[in-house]
C-alpha cells in the first residue's frame, strides 16, 4: 500500500530524512519509534503534504500512485489520513460545518452521493458515542479552546469518521492520560481491518501495549536503523535509543 | 488564526494636503436660509439648530491634518454640493429583503429621510414602550424628548454632529419605560432611493432605555436605486441604571455612498450595551462610535465586522471613555478587505481620573485579501486612574497556512478551506450578536459577500 523509496527530505536547508526505506502493506500496523529530532514528525509531514519540506531524493508510492505530486486534499480523498500532533485550533468554524464539507469531498470522489445536513449529523454522533467520547465537542468550532487530550480524540474521532485507508498517527499518544489513550487505541483498533494499514509513530512503547503493531521501526537521525516485530519496542524501552544505532548502524532491512 | 500579528501604534499619514471645502459647506449654509434659519421643530430646538449650524461653519470639514482624520480624506465629500433629498415611493414589496417578518416588534422606514408611515408599524401608545419618528414623539412624550436629544452628541466640536443638529428632521424615537422588557427588536430601516440630483440625510435617532429595562434596536442603511448620495446618521442612546441595550447598525448603502454615522452611548450606573456594527456598503465611510461610561459599573461591549471591496474605504472610529469606577469596554473589531479597498479602525480608551477598576480590552483582527487592499489600526490609550487593566491589540495579516493544510488534509478543497475560515473569522463577531433573526441576516450577508460563498450554504 505505501512504498517510501530513499527518502531525502530538508526543511529550510537542513537534512532531516536522509535516505528512508519503508514498505507497509495492506492489513498491517507499523511502529515508528525514535527521539526527538530524528524526523517522525517530518515523515508525517511529508506523507500529508505540508508545504515548506523539500524532497531532495527518493519517492513514496502510494496504492501505486506517486503520492508526493498530489496536493493535500487529494490524498485525503484517497484515503490517506493524518492525525496530528499539534491539531490547529480554528475560532468560528463549526466542527460539524468542517467535518460535513470534509466528509462530503471525500464522498464525492469516491462516487457517494454527499450526506445532507442531518444524515451527516447522525453519522457523527454514532461514531462519537461508539468512542465513548462527549458530542458536546461537536457543539464546538473544531478544537478552540479543547484541552491536550480533547484534541487528540478529536483526531480519532475525525478518523472515524473519513475511514481512511493509510492513517498516520503523530505522536498521538502525547501528553495523554491513560483513559484518553485507551480511547484513542479502541479507535484505531475499530479500524483495524485487512484492506487498512497504520502507521503509528510514537515517542513511547506505552501505546503499543493499546495498539499492538505488527512492526516496529528505530528512527534515529534520518534513517531507520533497526526493525522487528512488536517484542524490538519492548527492548527499546529497555536500553534506549542508542542502543538500537549501536547494534545495528547501517540500519537494513524494513518491515 | 493570523499569520503575521505586528502592532501598529501609529500608521503613516498615506493622504495629505489641505482640503477646500467651501463648496460643499457653502451648499449647507444655503439650504439652512432655505428652511427659514431653522424654524422646523420645537421652540427650543431652533437656537440649538441655529447655534448648531454656526459651528459647523466655524469648524468646517475635517481634514487629514486632523489628528482625528488623519486617514481618510474627506475632499470628495467637502468639495461636493448636496440637495435635500426629495420623497420618493417605495413599496412594502421593495423592502422585503429587509425586513424580518414577525420577528420584529416595531418597523419605522424612512425613505431619503422622510418617515414614511404607510410602510411602517409603529408603537406609539402613550404611556408605554414607544418605537415611533421624532415628529410623533414630540407629541407623545415631549419632555423626554427635550431631555435628552442633542444633549450627548458634541456638536461644538464635531463638525458632521453639527450638521446633523442644525437640519435634524426626522429619525426614529425608541422608548423602553422603566422595569419593561421588549424582547423582539425595533428595527429602523432608512432606504435612499433613485433621486434627481445627489442628495444629503441627516437621520437623528433617540433611544431612551429606562432603569432596568431591555430592549433591542436595529438600525439598517440601504440602497434601493440611490447611488451617489451622503447619509450623515447620529443616534444618541441613553441608558438608565441597570439597563440592557442590544443596538446594531447595519450599512449596506450604494458602493458610491457617503456615510458618516455616530453612536453616541450615555450610560448609567450598571447598564449593559452592546453596540454591534456591519459594514458591507458605502464608498466612502465613517463609523463612530462612542460609549460614556458615565455610572459606576456600567459594561459596553462594542463589536463590529467591516468588509469593503473593490475602491471602498471604512474608517471606524472608537472612542471609549470611562468616567466612573468599576466599568468594564470590550472592544472587537474584525475587518476583512478585498479588491483595493482601505481601512481604517482608531480605538481611544480615555480613563478619567476617577475611573478606578477600569477593564479596558480592545481587539483589532484584520485580514487582507489581497496585496493592494490596506489597512491602518491605531490603538490609543489615555490613562489618568492608577488602578486599571487596559489591553489593546492590532494585528494585520492573511489566512493562517496551518489552519488552511489542516483543512485540506481532511479532503476540503483548497478555495473552500478558505472561504470557511473567512467566514470563521467574521463568525467571531457575529457569535456576539444574542439577537438570532438579526444574527442569522448579517450571517446570510456575509456569506453572500465572501469569495466562493455560496460553498458555506450547503454546510448550514
Amino acid at each position: 500500500m505505501l512504498e517510501i523509496k530513499n527518502l531525502h527530505v530538508s526543511v529550510e536547508g537542513k537534512k532531516i530524512l536522509k535516505g528512508l526505506n519503508l514498505t507497509v502493506n495492506a492489513g498491517e500496523v507499523h511502529s515508528i519509534m525514535g527521539p526527538n529530532g530524528s524526523g517522525k514528525s517530518t515523515l508525517a509531514s511529508v506523507l500529508a503534504g505540508r508545504d515548506g519540506y523539500e524532497v531532495t531524493e527518493g519517492q513514496v508510492l502510494y496504492r501505486g500512485e506517486d503520492l508526493l505530486g498530489m496536493a493535500p486534499e487529494e490524498r485525503a480523498h484517497e484515503g490517506v489520513f493524518l492525525a496530528f500532533q499539534y491539531p490547529v485550533e480554528i475560532p468560528g468554524v463549526g466542527s460539524i460545518q468542517f467535518l460535513t464539507a470534509a466528509l462530503n469531498a471525500i464522498r464525492e470522489h469516491r462516487g457517494l452521493e454527499e450526506l445532507d445536513a442531518l444524515d451527516a449529523l447522525k453519522l457523527f454522533k454514532d461514531k462519537i458515542k461508539a468512542l465513548h467520547v462527549s458530542d458536546e465537542l461537536l457543539g464546538r468550532s473544531v478544537n478552540e479552546g479543547f484541552s491536550g487530550g480533547e484534541k487528540k480524540k478529536n483526531e480519532i474521532f475525525q478518523m472515524a469518521v473519513l475511514e481512511p485507508t493509510l492513517a498516520v498517527l503523530d505522536e498521538t499518544d502525547s501528553g495523554l492520560d491513560i483513559d484518553a489513550l485507551r480511547i484513542v487505541a479502541e479507535g484505531v483498533n475499530a479500524l483495524r481491518s485487512p484492506e487498512r494499514a497504520f502507521l503509528v509513530i510514537t515517542h513511547y512503547q506505552r501505546l503499543l501495549s493499546y495498539i499492538v503493531p505488527d512492526f516496529v521501526h528505530v528512527l534515529v537521525n534520518g534513517r531507520i536503523v533497526r526493525s522487528g516485530e512488536k517484542e524490538l519496542a519492548l527492548h527499546l524501552e529497555e536500553y534506549g535509543y542508542a542502543w538500537a544505532g549501536q547494534r545495528d548502524p547501517t540500519g537494513v532491512g524494513s518491515g | 488564526m493570523l499569520g503575521v500579528g505586528n502592532w501598529v501604534t501609529d500608521g503613516d499619514g498615506r493622504v495629505t494636503g489641505k482640503v477646500k471645502n467651501s463648496q460643499g459647506l457653502e451648499a449647507y449654509l444655503e439650504s439652512f436660509k432655505k428652511l427659514e434659519n431653522g424654524a422646523g421643530g420645537p421652540e427650543w430646538l431652533r437656537p440649538m439648530r441655529r447655534a448648531a449650524i454656526a459651528r459647523s461653519s466655524e469648524l468646517g470639514f475635517p481634514t487629514v491634518r486632523d489628528e482625528d482624520w488623519k486617514f481618510t480624506n474627506l475632499a470628495p465629500l467637502s468639495k461636493r454640493a448636496f440637495a435635500p433629498a426629495a420623497g420618493a415611493d417605495v413599496t412594502l414589496e421593495d423592502l422585503a429583503p429587509f425586513v424580518f417578518r414577525g420577528q420584529e416588534s416595531a418597523r419605522l422606514v424612512f425613505v431619503n429621510g422622510r418617515y414614511q408611515p404607510q410602510l411602517s408599524d409603529s408603537c406609539a401608545q402613550p404611556g408605554g414602550v414607544l418605537a415611533c419618528n421624532l415628529g410623533q414623539s414630540l407629541q407623545l412624550q415631549p419632555e423626554l424628548v427635550k431631555l435628552h436629544l442633542a444633549q450627548y452628541l458634541d456638536y461644538e466640536n464635531d463638525f458632521f454632529a453639527a450638521l446633523n443638529t442644525a437640519f435634524v428632521e426626522d429619525g426614529g424615537f425608541v422608548y423602553v419605560p422603566d422595569g419593561v422588557v421588549v424582547e423582539r427588536p425595533v428595527h429602523l430601516i432608512y432606504v435612499s432611493s433613485e433621486t434627481p440630483a445627489p442628495s444629503v440625510t441627516h437621520p437623528r435617532n433617540l433611544i431612551v432605555v429606562g432603569e432596568a429595562a431591555e430592549g433591542a434596536v436595529v438600525e439598517e442603511y440601504v440602497s434601493l436605486g440611490g447611488e451617489e448620495y451622503f447619509t450623515n446618521a447620529m443616534t444618541e442612546i441613553v441608558a438608565g441604571p441597570s439597563a440592557v441595550l442590544e443596538h446594531y447598525r447595519v450599512q449596506r448603502e450604494s458602493r458610491k455612498a457617503f456615510n458618516v454615522g455616530t453612536v453616541r452611548v450615555e450610560q448609567s450606573r450598571s447598564s449593559n450595551v452592546a453596540c454591534h456594527a456591519v459594514h458591507l456598503g458605502g464608498g466612502l465611510v465613517r463609523n463612530n462610535v462612542h460609549p460614556v461610561l458615565a455610572g459606576a459599573g456600567a459594561e459596553c461591549l462594542i463589536n463590529g465586522l467591516f468588509l469593503p471591496a473593490g475602491k471602498q474605504h471604512i474608517d471606524n472610529f472608537m472612542r471609549v471613555e470611562h468616567v466612573s469606577p468599576h466599568c468594564g469596554s470590550r472592544q472587537f473589531y474584525n475587518g476583512i478587505l478585498n479588491g483595493s479597498a482601505s481601512g481604517v479602525f482608531s480605538g481611544r480608551i480615555i480613563v478619567h481620573k476617577d475611573a478606578q477598576k477600569t477593564d479596558a480590552k480592545q481587539t483589532n483582527r484584520n485580514l487582507l485579501l489581497t496585496d493592494e487592499a490596506q489597512m491602518d489600526s491605531k490603538p490609543q490609550l489615555e490613562i489618568y486612574a492608577d488602578d486599571v487593566k487596559c489591553t489593546h491589540g492590532a494585528t494585520i495579516g492573511q489566512l493562517d497556512d496551518d489552519a488552511i493544510f489542516y483543512l485540506r488534509a481532511r479532503g476540503v478543497p483548497e478555495q473552500t478551506a478558505r472561504t470557511l475560515l473567512l467566514f470563521g473569522f467574521a463568525a467571531e463577531n457575529l457569535e456576539r450578536m444574542r439577537q438570532a433573526p438579526i444574527r442569522g441576516y448579517v450571517e446570510n450577508l456575509v456569506t453572500e459577500w465572501l469569495p466562493h460563498g455560496e460553498v458555506l450554504k450547503k454546510l448550514r
